[in-house]
């Protein structure tokens, strides 16, 4: 925003509240009430009126207080955010962010625990990433910002408290590409967001069994980081995808597609997927624990894989 | 206490800021000595302290739009309590978050509808003379023979392209017979720098700007010359140097995207304003409602036209809504609005001219119900005979012509002549005529545009899609169309 007079926040409470998660504190003192700006509780308002002056040439971020409650945006994303650069012939651009809290917290109910990821997914002409760390947090969001493409950015509600030292020079992320958390020789586990801790916590017990898992936070849902992942798959022969998202239509199935067809050959057995299951998320806090993926469940899973 | 809320009351509504729970400290009343007065404000000590530094809240609002702060209930409670004790039984008003509220003791519920509907602004009569006593903007004869003829050119243009829709030679096309008018006379009090957001019954306003025949066609019929390069149906025009957004086929996606091109002309501080257009079908849209609410909230200088048509397809308007119309509307959301006579040009362009103006120097909202009848089918997917009678149809296009009502102005001033009309009619046809000729002979887009612009720059996965698409094509040419190049 420093940078740029043309970036500005637009979202419910994002100004003198700082946001939900309190993601904008301290930036409407900063730049003003019209940059920060809050706006009235409509979804699809909102997201439409940024992209009116992304077409006019502003740079907006808009931040859904939580991300299910974007799926009122559907409309104006889907229809004309990404359309409108296509179906004009490149004469309007529509550079935003969409970013916000998604993901399965601790007992936020079935509504709150929304996983955007899965159902934005096929909408041409948008890009999707999904940060995990605050280094990756802040390369990203400067990457998203700065993208001509409208980019969707998914942030985890549990992983704001996250610590982490930072460099203070400026830096910005690749929006395509994955991270290597972990070179390994034995299996290729695939992740992002939340689910790289839990892989994270599993190789941890895995190592002390003796197993070698290369770990890959994918980071871009959307455009897939085919070549680092493919280079990963070659080298190991074996895929596990732990994933958030709900097991029909996640990100997890159009990945195992993906390397199916471009990696079938390096592949000594199938691709297996670790989602939650299609179910709304309940609200009990055990039930909850057991609809996410558990790195137990991921050491089992690794476990047979390498069998 | 009670003195100071009462002056303050008064000023408040001057100033347009709200007292009690909210406080809303602009500039303006920043310098009114009132609202800091000690003497008078028994209140600074619950309020004072929770103001904190108004300068950090003012310093960097770059325009009028003020900085609001939001204190806590606890303290607005204890106020409320002070006010009660020092009023006792004689003040009939209380306060709530919002405002200063008058009790009544009369349970009355206020009409669903009034007794009498708001009237609608016209300047010209039937035949073409402006009626006693009517406040209009003086148009000068060039200005009004400029939107006379280009009144013609969209009806002979909307005339000839639904013809040849009809023929096969374009795949869809929707007319604006009847609302031509609205279409050139709202541009017509527009300056070239107010962005235009349309629904897609507004290809008048393209034409005003200086949209030609030929580049009209072209985006007809999807030829290389097309802005959009091939890729939205017909009558979806889009051109960004004349400030006229693509058209979008979702309704009402565009009232909210209007508040965001206003609100980035008002961080520019830029002397233009924003116009929209929807149908009356439009104002059902949940966008509609959050649009309008939004706009005012924000103080967005934007111009909302309803073109109330009358029709939504084969819905009319008794089934879209039951208030008066949509002008009524405006008021539930804080909006100044108006009711025009859509097919007297004279009101139309003067209501618009003076709605812009407030809306650029006041910083805020203007709704216009423009009252038409859609003379034309909804589009050539449509047959209206098969829902409203033929003779209304009949009835609208002759005798409520707003062509040739604003003719009969014309002629009045002795600007126009009937020689003159078939000079341009032929004309303007001729030019049409050829210009579709050329529009079908021109080259279609090349295949590579099925993948270019979904994005800044190709990426890899549409990179892999477009080879494969090509390599199905080299393998079975007989099945590709002869004249796309490949």
């Amino acid at each position: 925003m420093e940078r740029d007079a043309r970036v500005c926040v637009i979202g419910e409470d994002v100004g003198h509240y700082g946001g939900s998660y309190k993601v904008t504190k301290d930036l409407a003192n900063k730049y003003g009430d019209l940059r920060v700006l809050d706006t009235p509780i409509a979804e699809n308002s909102f997201t439409g009126m940024a992209i009116g002056a992304a077409m006019t040439g502003l740079r907006p971020i808009i931040e859904g207080m939580n991300m299910g409650f974007l799926l009122l945006a559907f409309n104006q994303i889907s229809n004309n955010c990404g359309m409108l650069h296509y179906t004009s012939g490149g004469q309007f651009t529509i550079p935003v962010v969409i970013r916000g809290p998604g993901g399965v917290g601790r007992q936020l109910g079935a509504e709150h625990s929304q996983r955007l990821e899965s159902y934005f997914q096929s909408i041409p002409g948008i890009q999707m990433v999904a940060c995990s760390t605050p280094y990756n947090a802040k390369g990203l969001m400067k990457a998203a910002i700065r993208s001509e493409n409208p980019v969707i950015l998914f942030e985890h509600v549990l992983l704001y408290n996250l610590k982490e030292r930072i460099p203070d020079e400026e830096y910005v992320l690749n929006l395509e590409e994955a991270e290597m958390v972990r070179p390994g020789e034995h299996i290729t586990i695939l992740t992002y967001s939340r689910m790289r801790y839990h892989v994270m916590q599993a190789a941890k017990t895995l190592v002390n069994k003796g197993y070698d898992p290369e770990v890959i936070d994918i980071r871009s849902l959307k455009p897939f980081d085919l070549h680092t992942i493919g280079n990963s798959v070659k080298k190991t022969h074996r895929v596990l995808i732990v994933e958030e998202c709900m097991r029909t239509g996640g990100i997890g199935a159009s990945l195992t597609t993906a390397i199916n067809e471009n990696f079938h050959d390096y592949l000594d057995a199938p691709v297996v997927c670790l989602s939650s299951q299609d179910v709304p998320t309940p609200y009990a806090g055990t039930l909850e624990e057991w609809t996410v993926v558990q790195p137990t469940q991921i050491v089992t899973a690794v476990e047979q894989l390498c069998h | 206490m009670a003195i100071w809320l009462r002056r303050s009351r008064s000023l408040a509504h001057y100033l347009k800021a709200e007292i009690g729970f909210w406080k809303v400290p602009n500039q303006r009343s920043f310098l009114n000595p009132c609202f800091f007065n000690p003497e008078n404000s028994s209140s600074t000590t619950l309020t004072g302290e929770n103001y904190g530094n108004p300068a950090s809240f003012l310093g960097n609002s770059p325009t009028l739009f003020g900085s609001r702060r939001f204190e806590s209930i606890k303290s607005g409670r204890e106020e409320l309590d002070l006010e009660y004790e020092n009023s006792g039984h004689q003040n009939q008003a209380m306060d709530f978050p919002g405002g200063r509220i008058s009790f009544t003791s009369e349970m009355k519920f206020i009409s669903e509808s009034p007794r009498e509907r708001i009237p609608c602004y016209r300047v010209l009569d039937y035949d073409g003379l402006p009626i006693m006593h009517s406040s209009f903007v003086e148009v000068s004869k060039e200005e009004a023979l400029k939107m006379f003829s280009s009144m013609v050119t969209l009806e002979t243009m909307d005339t000839i392209l639904y013809e040849a829709q009809r023929q096969g030679r374009i795949s869809f096309y929707l007319t604006s017979i009847g609302e031509e008018a609205i279409n050139i006379a709202t541009a017509a009090a527009l300056t070239p720098h107010d962005v235009v957001l349309p629904q897609y019954r507004e290809p008048g306003v393209l034409l005003w700007r200086g949209f030609t025949l030929q580049e009209f066609s072209n985006q007809c019929f999807g030829n290389k010359a097309d802005y959009g390069k091939g890729r939205q149906m017909p009558i979806h025009y889009g051109s960004n140097k004349h400030n006229y957004f693509t058209v979008s086929s979702t309704i009402a996606t565009q009232i909210p995207q209007a508040v965001g091109a206003a609100y980035s002309l008002k961080m520019d501080k830029k002397d233009a304003c924003v116009v929209t257009y929807f149908g009356d079908g439009g104002t059902s849209e949940g966008d509609f409602h959050a649009g309008l609410n939004f706009a005012a909230v924000m103080e967005a200088p934007v111009v909302y036209i309803c073109r109330n048509n009358g029709w939504a397809i084969s819905t009319p308007v008794s089934q879209q809504f039951r208030s008066d119309g949509v002008v009524v509307k405006g008021k539930a959301y804080g909006i100044q609005s108006i009711r025009v006579d859509g097919n007297d040009a004279l009101a139309v362009y003067s209501a618009t001219r003076a709605a812009r103006e407030m809306a650029i120097t006041e910083q805020k909202p203007i709704l216009i119900e423009m009252l038409t009848y859609r003379v034309g089918h909804h589009s050539t997917s449509d047959d209206s005979t098969k829902y409203r009678p033929v003779d209304e149809i009949e009835h609208w296009k002759t005798a409520r012509n707003p062509i040739s009502r604003f003719r009969k102005w014309v002629d009045k001033n002795g600007w126009w002549s009937d020689k003159d009309e078939s000079e341009l009619r032929v004309n303007v046809r001729k030019q049409l005529l050829q210009a579709i000729q050329v529009a079908e002979k021109a080259e279609k887009p090349p295949i590579s545009n099925l993948f270019t612009d979904v994005y800044e720059s190709l990426p890899s996965n549409l990179c892999e899609q477009e080879e494969l698409l090509r390599e199905s094509i080299k393998r079975h040419p007989q099945d590709y169309p002869s004249d796309v190049p490949v």
